[in-house]
């Protein structure tokens, strides 16, 4: 048995810089976005970016104390942070606060925290040490189930507690499965399923079915027939077909006019300015008025006077794209995608499996969460409050983010040391 | 290799949904500025500064109309909180079912929204405004907004001034949104032909606004703000001393007094009657004063010197006197008999006893019907025209160069034509060359188809007194800034009668007063020349006429009256006429307290014509 040398910690300085500039970013937006000449000082604690900067502080001291931690303990006490996030998301039904239609919210003093910003990296190492668990292998059908399970079971409680957009969060796992070892047909499927929904929801059942059938007939005139082919074409059809008559009955017999006009909106289909299309027509109306450099910082009128909803929260981006312009936007956008880069790249380089699954993790909620956000404000997504990572209103969201990269610093730190545990 | 492949295919999958988010900002934030436009009309609010309406003054610095504050109420719905409806209620003095159906009717407006002021009481009086500021705090979502309407010191001269309203979609369409819905704008009288005067121009403050329509500042420090121009400052003619006499004399009689200077063509009193309170058109009862004046079957709101056509009469002898002598057909001393009347090939027009045969100057004083049908006739059958319509078409060539039968360009809305029959009139009516001076004989005399308004007469009496032209009568004598605002109020209109043919009928028009038919008009020391006229008409009594002008050397005012269905021109029109002058000319009323108390109480409304009203009133019920 040798004695194996340990290497001193190798810290990734690169995707310490990134999210230094996205917390300093975010907090000056905030304060952009909320700004009143009567309240100007950035430490105020009756403002929103006074809370955020103390919330910053915050997390400077645990992502400090994170770096400085044995990163061995991440992983024994994964299941043990798992079940503490569902305690905690269970505990939200009995000692939870109501903030805007949504129980998850636990009140700590003037703070409030939310249980399901956390939940997320409890899920990301409940898996990370499932699946890199000894003889695991994410062919066999159970382990499939057990992993979806691991993710399922928090989703389902968020959904209860309402907050729609903080369970579709955890859709963003299937990107880990798939690097595990999902088909990539899989979710191929899933997205056309999407698709197809959308189609469904726009026209009518009929003229889809009716292209589908033409688009079929082209097809098997244009290949080499076979059996298995055409068998496999019409079976194709045949689903779609009562797929999108399915989606067509649900929408017109089984959702409410309110869910109807929300998701006609969403599709274009209806205009309602006053209504469900208000924050996005708003949106787009901070972000259009930018033009090419911006208002200039603090010279934003529709953030700061309150046209765009929720504009230190959800809608943030609005006040990037206001004040700051496309160029802003465009650099935003860029170094949000060289984080997401960095990390996967980070990720891949792990020797240990729970390493890499967890780093993986932490690359698809932050890209589920840019996918989302600055979609919806965009006007390219539909609106579920969810928020723009590191840079968005909230201390939990802020906590929590800190803590999921970090962790995964301290990982990738002392990969050097790790053994290819498993494989 | 699998993960690897797979790790591209996830940065690929990161990389095409930035580059589609970039794509859209692009479209979003280069391509398509309609967002500036609509990010500007989301926190720009465009508040008008309202100017403050020119002032008017009286010829002698005495001011007329001003302006005085008015309290509009407004509400933003959405701003309304915990309203504590009784006590909103009885502050505005209204019932709680009025409130809700305010609020319904305020939602079926146009351009209504929830976040949006909307009107909800106009004009509250400055009890309730006072009432209501107090007590603002609790009514969260309303306020006051101050606006000007005028305010009339004296009660007279209404038709002059006229009155402002609010202006109408059709005025809005015409202004290239200039007027918004709720405007003043000058409906009639001088604040309507001088709106773009008194109006001012209206300013505009730029404010931003958040989302609650709160506001937030100036825009860029003011930058784009315009200063609100106030209304020029307007000096009329009339002297509100003699409008106010007259006013007074005038009092529970149809008609109109039209007072000149003739070497001005200044307007200095113009009284149409009866008249009304100008301040009767200010405040929220404005409406249902119109309505009661509308329906008055005296018709106050007619402005009768300005438009009222009247067969001048007698005075009418005057102009046929110059137009004779200017045709050659008539001579100071050409005389005819008059034998109780115009007697011609079995026509025969009355006459009251006098001497005869008369030269012309005795014949005005007296007023001979017969030699002035003789007159009429040589100057319709002159043979020095070939045709009898020649010789028409030639008089009333002169009548217009008189100012009759057509609109004089006085700057009042509303001014009549009067009415002088063209040749083609009589051709209609008799066909054509069937017609010649006998057969249109009582134009001669004032009477027949002619009708001419009081500021026409008026302003003949002025030419006579200037001995042949006159000036453009008008009403406004100074605008504030303004060196000689209306130049064609300058220009000298001739007539077509040579100034030397005008002594002997104004000696005519001296000897009427001194010793003629208007003796009751003499005032010791002024030499005034005048005709009296008593017009025959179908609606009743005789109109009597007065016109005059004072002193006879360098007048300095020229007077015509007209008193409908009151008899003769010398019983109530030649003593109004006279008093006035005298008010003018020595600023005193009280020389002839018995005159000026007959005056004043002589009520000559007709009874009929209010019974007349009552039968058709009842009979429609």
């Amino acid at each position: 048995m040798t004695q194996q040398q340990l290497k001193p910690a190798r810290i990734d300085w690169l995707t310490i810089m990134l999210y230094i500039v996205f917390v300093i970013g975010g907090l000056l937006c905030i304060y952009a976005s909320v700004y009143k000449e009567t309240n100007p000082y950035i430490y105020d604690m009756n403002m929103n970016y006074g809370k955020q900067l103390l919330w910053i502080v915050i997390s400077a001291f645990i992502a400090m104390l994170i770096l400085l931690v044995d990163e061995k303990l991440f992983y024994a006490f994964a299941y043990g942070f798992y079940g503490l996030t569902i305690i905690l998301l269970l505990a939200t039904f009995v000692i939870g606060t109501e903030i805007k239609g949504s129980s998850s919210w636990i009140r700590v003093g003037s703070f409030q925290i939310q249980p399901a910003e956390f939940a997320k990296f409890g899920v990301a190492l409940a898996l990370a040490k499932y699946l890199s668990g000894y003889n695991i292998d994410f062919k066999n059908w159970k382990v499939k189930a057990i992993s979806f399970l691991i993710i399922l079971l928090p989703m389902a409680i968020i959904l209860l507690q309402n907050e729609t957009g903080s369970a579709l969060v955890f859709a963003s796992f299937a990107i880990v499965l798939y690097r595990e070892g999902l088909p990539g047909w899989l979710l191929v499927i899933g997205v056309l399923l999407i698709v197809l929904t959308i189609v469904a929801l726009l026209l009518k059942p009929l003229y889809i079915i009716i292209s589908l059938i033409v688009i079929a007939s082209a097809f098997l005139f244009l290949v080499r027939r076979t059996q298995l082919l055409i068998f496999l074409t019409f079976g194709i059809v045949l689903f779609s077909s009562a797929y999108v008559s399915s989606i067509d009955y649900i929408f017109e017999n089984v959702m409410q006019a309110h869910q109807r006009t929300r998701i006609n909106v969403l599709l274009g289909k209806e205009v309602d300015l006053k209504g469900a299309g208000y924050n996005v027509q708003q949106s787009l109306i901070a972000i259009g008025s930018g033009g090419a450099f911006g208002k200039g910082y603090l010279e934003g009128t529709q953030n700061k006077f309150r046209f765009v909803p929720e504009q230190s929260t959800d809608f943030i981006f609005c006040t990037i794209g206001e004040e700051f312009g496309f160029l802003g936007s465009f650099i935003f956008i860029t170094l949000y995608i060289v984080l997401l880069w960095r990390l996967t790249i980070m990720a891949e380089r792990q020797r240990s499996k729970f390493n890499r699954i967890y780093g993986y993790s932490l690359v698809a909620i932050l890209f589920f969460h840019f996918l989302i956000n600055i979609g919806m404000t965009l006007g390219l997504m539909p609106v579920i409050g969810i928020p723009l990572p590191f840079i968005s209103y909230g201390g939990s969201a802020l906590l929590s983010f800190t803590i999921l990269l970090f962790i995964f610093i301290r990982l990738d730190a002392n990969r050097v040391n790790e053994l290819k545990n498993f494989e | 290799m699998e993960s690897q492949i797979k790790q591209r295919i996830l940065i690929g999958v990161f990389i095409f949904i930035a580059f589609i988010y970039v794509i859209r900002l692009l479209m979003l934030q280069i391509f398509d500025d309609s967002y500036i436009r609509y990010a500007q009309n989301n926190v720009l609010q465009e508040q008008t500064i309202y100017p403050a309406r020119g002032l008017l003054m009286d010829r002698t610095n005495d001011l007329l109309v001003y302006n005085d504050n008015i309290y509009d109420l407004f509400v933003t719905p959405e701003q309304v909180k915990n309203l504590d409806t009784n006590s909103f209620c009885d502050v505005i003095g209204i019932t709680k079912d009025e409130f809700i159906a305010r609020f319904e009717r305020i939602k079926r407006q146009k351009g209504y929204a929830i976040y949006r002021p909307s009107i909800f009481e106009k004009q509250l009086t400055i009890k309730t405004y006072a009432k209501f500021q107090e007590m603002l705090f609790d009514f969260q979502g309303f306020y006051v907004d101050v606006r000007t309407d005028r305010k009339y010191k004296y009660s007279n001269a209404a038709h002059i001034m006229g009155y402002i309203g609010e202006v109408t979609e059709k005025m809005i369409e015409n202004s290239d949104g200039y007027y918004r819905l709720g405007d003043f704008i000058g409906i009639s009288g001088v604040e309507r032909t001088y709106e773009k005067e008194l109006g001012g121009i209206k300013g505009v403050r730029y404010v931003l606004v958040d989302s609650k329509s709160r506001s937030q500042g100036r825009y860029k420090s003011g930058e784009f703000d315009t200063a609100a121009v106030a209304g020029k400052k307007i000096n009329l003619t009339i002297d509100q001393k003699l409008q106010e006499f007259g006013e007074t004399l005038m009092k529970n009689k149809i008609g109109s007094v039209v007072a000149i200077e003739p070497n001005t063509g200044e307007i200095l009193s113009m009284i149409s009657s009866p008249t009304y309170d100008p301040n009767l058109f200010v405040g929220r009862e404005r409406g249902n004063h119109y309505m009661e004046l509308l329906q008055d079957p005296t018709k106050p709101l007619f402005n009768r010197p300005i438009a009222a056509p009247y067969p001048p009469g007698s005075i009418f002898k005057v102009i046929m006197s110059l137009i004779g002598q200017q045709e050659k057909v008539l001579f100071p001393t050409t005389a005819y008999g008059c034998g109780g009347g115009f007697n011609y090939g079995g026509l025969h027009v009355g006459c009251h006893p006098h001497g005869s045969p008369l030269p012309l100057q005795s014949a005005i004083m007296v007023s001979c019907n017969a030699y002035f049908c003789h007159v009429y006739r040589t100057v319709v059958n002159n043979p020095k025209y070939r045709k009898v319509e020649d010789a028409y078409n030639k008089l009333y060539e002169h009548l217009a160069s008189f100012g009759m039968g057509r609109k004089l360009g006085v700057d009042l809305y509303s001014e009549g034509t009067g009415f002088v029959p063209k040749a083609t009139y009589y051709d209609k009516i008799y066909g054509r060359n069937r017609w010649q001076a006998l057969t249109t004989i009582s134009l001669g005399i004032g009477q027949g188809e002619l009708g001419i308004t009081p500021l026409q007469m008026a302003n003949a009496t002025a030419l006579i007194a200037n001995r042949g032209y006159f000036i453009t009568p008008h009403i406004v004598k100074k605008i504030e800034g303004k060196k000689n605002p209306n130049p064609e109020y300058n220009i000298k209109h001739w007539c077509t009668v040579d100034t030397s043919y005008f002594p002997v009928v104004i000696n005519g028009m001296e000897d009427v007063v001194n010793h003629g038919t208007a003796y009751i008009a003499k005032i010791p020391g002024i030499a005034i020349c005048g005709k009296t006229g008593t017009a025959q008409n179908p609606h009743g009594k005789d109109h009597s006429i007065f016109f005059a002008f004072a002193p006879k050397d360098n007048p300095k005012i020229a007077i015509a009256v007209v008193v409908e269905n009151a008899g003769f021109g010398a019983t109530w029109a030649a003593p109004i006429a006279s008093l006035m002058i005298e008010e003018y000319l020595t600023k005193k009323h009280n020389t002839r307290p018995a005159l000026v108390e007959r005056m004043i109480n002589g009520n000559l409304i007709r009874k009929s014509i209010i019974n007349d009203s009552a039968t058709i009133k009842t009979s429609k019920n």
